[in-house]
């Protein structure tokens, strides 16, 4: 592949052809932050906190999706850049519990100097999404503002959906549909604020098409999908990084040969993954490989709430 | 995929109702050619997902889980797929409700006409908003009847739609109890209201509505000059068509003003197959030209859509219309029928191997969809969400085709330019806006219609032809005098009488920071609450948001919450300009970009904020 030159804040760059601005960027020495963002999977191109300056584009540009081309002038840190990261980031940590997310995006924030307490108290006003009309809400009052806090979705022992965490990056969407998994349980249901993931008519998972193979826990962000022993280790303070190593190995249960990312804690099983740049798996397993370790003795568990 | 269905049963009147509609469906080879050509899931039929979903709403009053279910099967459609789509429309009841609708317009140009009486007298006649067994109401944002203020629309199980204005808050009682009362006067209730005065030497695209030909009579249509411009450009062939289009310099009337020409020439210079497609989704508060055009002179607009297929070279194109025009529908539907009956629309028109015919989709509620992108989504049975942009529309559109949108009024001026020629077309209008613009007016005007003006007509000149203020009540007061515009539209910009000189033409109103947009002029008195009407603005982009993008979906909230604190004198507007500058830089499209257009001009004239 041939090469591209174009300008990056001020300085001749070159990066290959076909790169997206993120990778050129990347290439260049530059970094982005990005939330809905995965190198493996079609990127998209919904949080926005990746977005640059291109000349000649009247809004910012999204690094994650946008194709370099030649002669671009590109700037990632202009006041503009600087302003667009701060207020989205800022929107989205007023509106959604971030508390998970990965240590760069922590690192991001402070670099903008994120503060979601500039809107005021933030609080669920509406009540469930599922129950409210597409284009109808209530008038806010102005003393509180509106979040998606909600109480998480305990409906078996594999895995918590916890949407007070959900940014809305459709990655979940994505392992379940088209991407990976080919089942299409869940879809973006609702539309603005009120948009969300769900299964038809919010039925319960087990109800509904998922096989539990877990692919949409492995893409999700912000820890909004999390495997069940993780999260009651979570809530009862059990869970304890500092304790943790991480091995691999390949799944005994059948000859497909699937990576396995053990995190192990104090002698147990906590938590199974597969690298997303495994190129048996790109991440995903099956309900075997990324559940099937309870039988190799993890911490009981409780009965679903 | 196997599809998983969980337990849910359709009763035999929903199965019934996709039943008749599959088999409706059944001979068609429609739209979906081109798309399996691009989509690997052959079985499935998703772009009858959005019409499917209309067949149960109309039959059966609401759609249960069953009846997704038993759609979803029938087309091959996942039910979590189904629902997310049937969920991001305002027409579709997901949960049981009475089989008489009232969709009551509580936005700006009705607002300042009085729907907060006819809201208020709806909840004393028929209890809560979403109650009732046998009529329920709910507010809407505005339904693009904003010339007959108050406007209401009715949305009925087992009958046709329809819709009303002005209603007048003591009628909102007798409209329920006689729906059908209400139906018969909204047959005729003429054009007096919508169209220009007559006389006036620029009405081109106004010319049959005001010379009041028969919407319904395609004899009538040709007898009117109808069709001889689809002749003639048979004639001239498709290339000299693009020429002849990009020399009158004919630009969008959708809001962007992109030269529509150059629009041609690029989806032309793609492989086939391609697709054309009229935008008259029109749901930009305050605009209601497309409608009238339409109910008024259905003909012109399918003769224009298969000019467009002509010259671009597409064999198929599509109406998009929005789903609260039950007028417009029902007559582009019948004209649709006329025209394919008279040989034109279908196989080797004119015996010149063109075969071209036109589908009718309507829309269900959703403001978005009218951006050209999310219009692609929804025709094809995905959730109206934009694309993102690259690839362009003309390159990669509707199921993955090249494809040309244009706005119904963009359209219809192409009739002009071919019959009269480019220089004709050119004579009025400003060197870079020529033509004509049709402005819809509103508001305490004292005749709300639309106007053909050339662009470059000043806005009071405007103004005046709609009859300046009006003397009697908006609602219940009387109406003082000229306060102040909005221009464009929600998403445009409030303007206050310093620029009732400005020039409406594309240029000029760029360097007042404004833009035309739509074409929506709504006017207030010096009298109005304008910071309800801009909280009203601020809602309506809280809830027509798609919610897919991070800056639009919390923005606009936030935008709306932080309002009530400029309300109150808390807050002078520095955090809500803030999150405007974020919308604008940082969403995906136009909605976001511009949800803060109408907040921020109003701050900067003074019109909300006070001096906190
Ligand atoms: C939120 C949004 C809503 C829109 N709604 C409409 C509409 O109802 N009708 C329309 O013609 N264009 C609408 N547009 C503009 C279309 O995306 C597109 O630019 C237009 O249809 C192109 O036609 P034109 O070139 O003839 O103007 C909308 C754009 C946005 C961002
Ligand atoms: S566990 Fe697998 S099947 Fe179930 S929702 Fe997640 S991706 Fe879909
Ligand atoms: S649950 Fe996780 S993966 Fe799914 S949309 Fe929300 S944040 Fe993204
Ligand atoms: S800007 Fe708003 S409407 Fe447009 S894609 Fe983003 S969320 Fe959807
Ligand atoms: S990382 Fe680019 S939009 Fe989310
Ligand atoms: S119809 Fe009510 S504002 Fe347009």
């Amino acid at each position: 592949m041939s090469g591209l030159e174009f300008i990056l804040d001020g300085e001749r760059a070159v990066a290959p052809a076909g790169s997206t601005l993120i990778r050129a960027l990347s290439a260049n020495g530059v970094e982005t932050p990005t939330l809905c963002y995965l190198e493996h999977t079609s990127a998209p191109n919904v949080c926005r906190v990746c977005v640059v300056e291109v000349e000649g584009s009247r809004p910012l540009v999204p690094a994650c999706s946008r194709l370099l081309e030649e002669g671009m002038v590109v700037s990632s840190d202009s006041s503009r850049v600087r302003h667009a990261r701060k207020l989205v980031f800022e929107m989205l940590a007023s509106s959604v519990d971030l508390s998970l997310v990965s240590e760069e995006t922590g690192a991001w924030m402070r670099e903008y100097d994120v503060d979601p307490g500039r809107f005021g108290p933030t609080l669920r006003t509406d009540g469930p999404a599922a129950s409210m009309r597409p284009g109808h809400h209530e008038r806010p009052d102005g003393l509180s503002f509106a979040s998606v806090a909600q109480p998480p979705l305990i409906q078996d022992d594999l895995y918590v959906r916890d949407y007070a965490k959900c940014i809305l990056c459709y990655q979940c969407v994505n392992a379940c549909g088209p991407e990976a998994q080919n089942t299409f349980a869940i879809s973006v249901a609702g539309r603005g604020f009120e948009a969300r993931i769900s299964t038809e008519f919010e039925i319960g998972l087990p109800d509904s098409a998922c096989v539990y193979c877990g692919n949409c826990i492995a893409v999700c962000p912000t820890g909004a999908l999390i495997p069940r022993t993780e999260f009651d280790l979570r809530a009862s303070g059990g869970w304890a990084a500092d304790r943790q190593s991480v091995t691999r190995t390949v799944c005994p249960y059948c000859g497909v040969g699937c990576n396995l990312e053990l995190t192990v804690q104090d002698g147990a099983i906590v938590r199974v993954d597969s690298p997303l740049d495994h190129d048996v798996t790109s991440g995903n397993l099956c309900i075997k490989g990324r559940f099937g370790f309870s039988h190799v003795g993890a911490q009981p568990r409780s009965e679903p709430a | 995929m196997d599809l998983h269905f969980a337990d849910a049963e359709a009763t035999e009147a929903e199965r019934a109702a996709v039943d008749r509609f599959m088999s409706a469906h059944a001979s068609e080879t429609g739209p979906t050619k081109a798309a399996r050509l691009e989509r690997p899931r052959s079985r499935e039929r998703r772009d009858l997902l959005l019409p499917g979903l209309h067949a149960l709403q109309a039959a059966i009053g609401w759609i249960s889980h069953g009846a997704l279910n038993y759609l979803g099967a029938a087309i091959a459609v996942p039910p979590a797929d189904a629902y997310g789509v049937a969920s991001f429309y305002s027409m579709f009841s997901l949960t049981p409700q009475a089989p008489n609708v009232l969709h009551v317009c509580d936005d700006i140009a009705c607002r300042a006409n009085g729907a907060l009486e006819v809201v208020d007298e709806c909840e004393r006649v028929f209890g809560p908003e979403g109650s009732g067994d046998s009529v329920t109401w709910h507010r809407s944002p505005c339904l693009g009847r904003c010339d007959r203020a108050p406007a209401l629309f009715v949305q009925r199980a087992g009958e046709d739609d329809f819709d009303h204005g002005p209603v007048h808050a003591d009628l909102s009682g007798r409209a329920i109890d006689g729906l059908a009362e209400l139906e018969g006067m909204n047959i005729d209730l003429g054009i007096e209201r919508s169209a220009t005065p007559q006389g006036q030497a620029e009405v081109r695209l106004l010319r049959r509505i005001v010379e009041r030909i028969d919407p319904s009579s395609l004899e009538g249509y040709r007898a009117n000059g109808g069709y001889a411009a689809l002749h003639r450009a048979v004639e001239m062939g498709a290339e000299s068509i693009r020429d002849l289009i990009s020399e009158s310099g004919l630009t969008g009337r959708g809001g962007a003003g992109f030269p529509t020409g150059l629009k041609w020439k690029m989806a032309a210079a793609e492989a086939a197959p391609r697709f054309v497609i009229a935008n008259a989704d029109e749901s930009e508060p305050g605009t209601f030209k497309d409608r009238v055009l339409i109910e008024q002179d259905p003909f012109a607009l399918i003769e224009a859509l298969t000019i467009a297929g002509v010259s671009v070279g597409a064999e198929k194109g599509f109406i998009y219309l929005r789903g609260e025009y039950p007028v417009a529908g029902r007559r582009l539907e019948a004209a649709l029928a006329a025209a394919r009956d008279a040989g034109l629309l279908g196989r080797d028109l004119f015996g010149r191997g063109i075969s071209f015919d036109i589908e009718l989709r309507i829309g269900a509620g959703a403001y978005i969809c009218g951006e050209e992108t999310a219009l692609f989504n929804s025709i094809e049975g995905y959730r109206g969400e934009p694309r993102n942009k690259p690839p362009y529309p003309t390159q990669v559109g509707l199921f993955g085709r090249p494809t040309v949108v244009n706005n119904v009024e963009t359209l219809l001026n192409v009739l002009f330019i071919i019959m009269e020629g480019a220089d004709e077309y050119r004579r009025l209008g400003t060197p870079t806006s020529p033509g004509t613009k049709v402005f819809s007016v509103s508001g305490h005007v004292a005749k709300p219609g639309v106007y053909e003006v050339p662009f470059g007509t000043p806005l009071q000149d405007l103004l005046a032809l709609a009859g300046g203020m009006r003397k009697e009540t908006g609602g219940m007061r009387n109406i003082t005098s000229f306060g102040s515009v909005l221009l464009g539209g929600a998403a445009g910009t409030f303007l206050g009488p310093e620029a009732l000189d400005l020039p409406l033409a594309n240029e000029a109103a760029i360097e007042r920071n404004a833009s035309l947009g739509s074409g929506a002029v709504v006017v207030f008195d010096t009298e109005t609450d304008m910071f309800e009407m801009v909280s009203r603005i601020a809602a309506f982009f809280r809830d027509e948001s798609c919610g897919q993008c991070a800056p639009c979906r919390i923005g606009t909230v936030r935008q709306e919450e932080l309002m009530v604190r400029v309300g109150s004198g808390f807050d002078s507007g520095g955090l809500i300009r803030e999150v405007g500058r974020a919308m604008t830089d940082a969403s995906i499209c136009g909605l976001g970009q511009t949800a803060s257009n109408a907040v921020v001009s109003a701050l900067d004239l003074g019109l909300i904020g006070g001096d906190a």
